[in-house]
């Protein structure tokens, strides 16, 4: 390497731009306690807000005696849907285009529903004014199982709809009906069925989960009744659409709103949708002019926030007697508890669950997906994944690997035979997508190799051949492809705003900078990530560029952060903000080195004139300049924005695969190996990727392993607190081995797709796949997760397996 | 609520302060000491946000009463770096991306830095089993593991240097 080269280098890792595993700028403070949840604020004057639950399911309510409550020292305001009414917020338009009450109306539609707020000095005083309320209710027949709600002599559950005959996504079939969605072909999935060689079909329940994040949602919401302004520190993943909604809703401008999105303790989904807690908080923040804070309880969160999932899939797959896949067809009924408040794109009810082609080459393909009302709680937000497509990808990798054993083929040679192949990119599915880039068998002979599957599965042979073997072996393996960074604003919105994204990059004269983003980081680390993105584009030191988010008056609008859509769609935005600077930089060095533009080239951080190294300008050079004197015609400063509207989505695939020991005495499941294999396209951070894949893989053995919700028939639900719902700990957590390979996004300006969510969707199939493959000797193709030891045990008894 | 008068050192400093028999002693550091490193994640003493150190034992500070840690000595998160010079825990999170949302990781801090005593050398799967008070839904622990490990290194190296 000569003197150039070396400098070259060192000038390169001296910015710490893209590919380098900077450590996370956001740390310093976290691990000194020095973060600011919402919690951690404290206005002058707060007041503290804690809401009365309905203990039941399903009821009329006759009275609320606020009596009692009121009577209690601290206690200064008990509101209820009445209080709200003169304010039209007793209900809210959800993000699905239905309706939800903030304050229960006149009856309860689910347990834990808010029925009233008590506004007290402190949050003791508050929780003794709930416990003091009462209210007469008059039990009605509860309805829980979705099936049951589509009978013709259902009880009604939504009585506000009565006489509705269509909703926001087309015709109401019945009382509990929300909508049926439809995509792809129907008619060329059914001429494939029927003249298929093989066919097989599974109904498979993906159980209602709850995402769970550490910190449960709350916010400080505080009206200065004298400028007419209002300020809301808020657990948003959204906060610029939280603002627009307030506006509408309040009828102040947004101009005087300002929601601020602080340090997030964990979103996965569950933080994008406004919640009863907030609009209560606002409202009687505006009523009474001081701040007042609502932070829920963990039982408060799990029991009545967004959850995820509850889809009841019955899905088929057609194929040749060789293993080509020549059709698919799914049918959804879908469990949205008492209001429809799934959190996807206007157009799309069942998010991006037509997906579920996964990563192979179908020619033809329908899915039908059918929301209905239950007495549950409501939600059907994307936990750690885009819209649907963790049950798109599940339903598809379970019938994939049914077809293989109903065929006798092995579960990787069935893959590679209906991959799409690298040179079909871009590719278009049989519902419409068109996928960027991907490369899915090299990725797989990779993780092939890695594990020595040919090994595992002699292994496998010899321990079932062995009747005194103490475990049952299965190995586990996925195919996934995604669809992330939400999107085209032509197909995608969020109550008619476009879902694009947007940045706001200022340098400043001695050549620092600051960048202001739409979304919100939650952990995953942006601001320390997108600096990066801006060090390679502008030659500028990552340690000296901040990053700014989650303040509505001063970032630029965006949609937020979920669906892995910040590095597709905001990282673009930083990415094309940053050759705006870039434009006029050079602008600038050509008029200080008097050459014209064309005779510059750009290296690292400078502009240097063609073949002379000695003539240059850096960018801190440039800055001073933009300030100082820039050129006539020029004017002064260096800053750009760009909002960013991506022009597909991107397509994220990895290969998984999987080794469990079960044990046959307990039915205790352990993994031995996890071996993950992504491919996110361009790689900004690889230490940062590493981490979300690692929490992404946990929380996908959460939910493969011990996550639901089960309601008893009154709608109780059974496992609301941390006792009962399945959070791993360090000792249950496997070890996980990761891998990549490197397929860039064409579309995209940095050639990056996203990546935190892959984990979670491609692991769950994986466990499911390894699970019961341990069972497949027996002839079992398929049992619904969750794979707990007591569930796995009562497998091993059906078939004679237990010891 | 007729108060009772308490006297705790925190992080090294005394406080004498009436109390509510039922104030929890997560809500008086919050609250009435403005300490707000330490969380609270489910009030049922599973996920360990609200770890505090309390007379050299971590505890869960979401289920412990103020009024029952009348003249002891509490350790948060704010009082592990001395000198503004970081605790090796602190600084193995951070080296070894130990952390991401940050809302676990000062009960994690404090839960690490009393294991490195109880086991100053422990191996992967003591480490597994004593943060296991301590829950985490963005790392996956391996991280958290490693970073245990960097301050065990680091902890065991300083007292050999001392030695």
């Amino acid at each position: 390497m000569d003197t150039h080269d070396s400098s070259l280098a060192e000038r390169k890792a001296g910015l710490a731009g893209m590919g380098d595993s900077r450590l996370r700028k956001e740390d310093a403070r976290f691990i000194q306690g020095k973060g600011n949840y919402v919690d951690d604020i404290k206005m002058p004057g707060m007041v503290h807000m804690d809401i009365v639950r309905s203990p039941v399911a399903h009821a009329r309510i006759k009275k609320i005696h606020k009596e009692a409550a009121l009577k209690i020292p601290g206690v200064l305001a008990v509101l209820t849907a009445d209080d709200l009414k003169p304010f039209k917020l007793h209900w809210m338009p959800t993000l699905a285009g239905d309706v939800a009450a903030v304050l229960a109306d006149e009856k309860v539609h689910f347990q834990m529903q808010e029925v009233a707020v008590v506004i007290a000095t402190d949050r003791y005083a508050a929780a003794d004014g709930v416990e003091a309320v009462q209210v007469d209710y008059e039990e009605l027949p509860v309805v829980i199982d979705p099936f049951d709600a589509l009978k013709p002599n259902a009880p009604v559950l939504r009585e506000d709809l009565a006489g509705k005959t269509s909703g926001a996504h087309g015709a109401r079939e019945h009382h509990n009906h929300i909508f049926t969605w439809n995509a792809g072909d129907k008619e060329a999935a059914d001429a494939a069925f029927a003249k298929a060689e093989i066919k097989v079909r599974e109904n498979i329940l993906y159980p209602r989960v709850h995402p769970c994040p550490l910190e449960t949602c709350g916010c400080v919401a505080s009206f200065d009744k004298i400028k007419g302004e209002l300020t809301t520190y808020m657990t948003s993943q959204a906060p610029h659409v939280v603002r627009t909604v307030v506006s509408l809703l309040s009828g102040i401008a947004e101009s005087k709103i300002r929601i601020v999105s602080p340090d997030i303790g964990g979103g996965f989904g569950n933080k994008v949708g406004v919640y009863p807690g907030y609009v209560c908080a606002i409202a009687a923040s505006i009523v009474l002019g001081i701040p007042v804070k609502w932070v829920e309880d963990r039982i408060e969160n799990i029991s009545s926030t967004a959850f995820a999932r509850d889809y009841h899939m019955d899905g088929e797959l057609a194929a040749t007697k060789d293993g080509k896949i020549t059709g698919l067809r799914v049918n959804v009924v879908a469990d949205h508890g008492a209001f429809d408040a799934c959190a996807d794109p206007t157009k799309y009810p069942a998010g991006m669950f037509h997906i579920c082609s996964g990563s192979y080459d179908i020619p033809a393909a329908f899915c039908s997906v059918k929301g209905v009302y239950t007495n549950k709680a409501p939600g059907g937000v994307a936990y750690r994944c885009s819209f649907r497509v963790t049950e798109a990808v599940y339903i598809i990798e379970r019938l994939v690997d049914i077809l293989a054993q109903k065929l006798g083929m092995d579960k990787a040679e069935i893959r590679a035979k209906n991959f799409i192949k690298k040179e079909q990119f871009p590719y278009h599915s049989p519902f419409g997508f068109e996928y960027d880039s991907g490369d899915y068998h090299t990725a797989l002979n990779k993780v092939m190799a890695a594990m020595d599957y040919k090994a595992l599965r002699a292994e496998q042979a010899a321990k079932r051949a062995d009747p005194n073997s103490p475990s049952l072996m299965g190995i586990g393996l996925v195919s996934f492809t995604e669809v992330v960074g939400a999107g085209p604003s032509k197909m995608c919105d969020i109550l008619g705003v476009g879902m694009f994204d947007s940045c706001e990059i200022r340098i400043h004269p001695t050549g620092s900078a600051i960048a202001r983003m739409g979304t919100i980081t939650q952990g995953q680390g942006h601001q320390t990530t997108y600096a990066q993105i801006i060090a390679t584009e502008l030659g500028i030191p990552s340690e000296v560029i901040q990053v700014e988010e989650g303040d509505t008056s001063t970032a630029p609008y965006g949609l937020g952060t979920y669906g892995s859509r910040s590095t597709p769609v905001a990282g673009a935005a930083i990415a094309l903000a940053a050759r705006k600077i870039h434009a006029k930089a050079k602008k600038i060095a050509a008029h200080m080195l008097e050459v014209n533009e064309g005779d510059l080239d750009w290296e690292v951080d400078r502009f240097k004139v063609k073949g002379q190294d000695s003539k240059f300008k850096t960018m801190k050079d440039i800055a001073w300049q933009a300030y100082h004197q820039p050129p006539a015609g020029i004017e002064p400063g260096l800053e750009a924005v760009h909002y960013y509207d991506p022009p597909n989505f991107t397509y994220p695939f990895g290969i998984y695969m999987c080794v469990v020991d079960i044990d046959r005495g307990t039915g205790e499941t352990k993994i031995r190996r996890f071996y993950a294999l992504d491919d996110c396209g361009t790689r900004i951070n690889p230490m940062i990727i590493e981490g979300q894949i690692h929490g992404g893989l946990t929380e996908g053995y959460a939910v493969a392993m011990g996550q639901q919700m089960p309601f008893d028939a009154q709608g109780n639900l059974l496992g609301n607190t941390l006792m009962d719902y399945f959070l791993p700990t360090a000792v249950e957590t496997p070890h996980w081995e990761t891998d990549h390979t490197v397929t860039p996004s064409p579309h995209h300006p940095i050639g990056a797709k996203g990546v935190a969510e892959s984990p979670h969707v491609g692991s769950i199939p994986t466990f499911t796949s390894a699970v019961v493959d341990a069972f497949a000797h027996k002839g079992v193709t398929h049992f619904n997760m969750p794979h707990s030891s007591y569930r796995v045990w009562k497998e091993l008894k059906k078939h004679g397996l237990a010891l | 609520m007729a108060k009772k008068l308490i006297h705790v050192t925190v992080n090294g400093q005394s406080h004498e302060v009436a109390v509510e028999p039922r104030l929890l002693l997560i809500h008086f550091l919050r609250e009435q000491l403005n300490l707000t490193g330490a969380h609270i994640g489910c009030e049922t003493s599973h996920c360990g946000a609200c770890t505090v150190d309390l007379d050299g034992q971590s505890v869960k500070s979401c289920t412990h009463l103020a009024v029952q840690c009348d003249g002891s000595s509490i350790t948060t998160v704010e009082g592990l770096a001395q000198n503004g010079v970081l605790h090796a825990v602190q600084e193995g999170f951070y080296q070894e991306h130990g952390l991401q949302c940050g809302f676990c990781t000062p009960g994690m801090l404090v839960r690490a830095q009393r294991l490195l005593q109880e086991n100053p050398n422990p191996t992967e799967d003591e480490i597994r089993q004593g943060m296991s008070g301590n829950l985490c839904r963005c790392t996956g622990y391996q991280n958290i593991v490693k970073a245990v490990q960097y301050a065990a290194k680091k902890l065991s190296q300083a007292a050999a240097a001392a030695a």
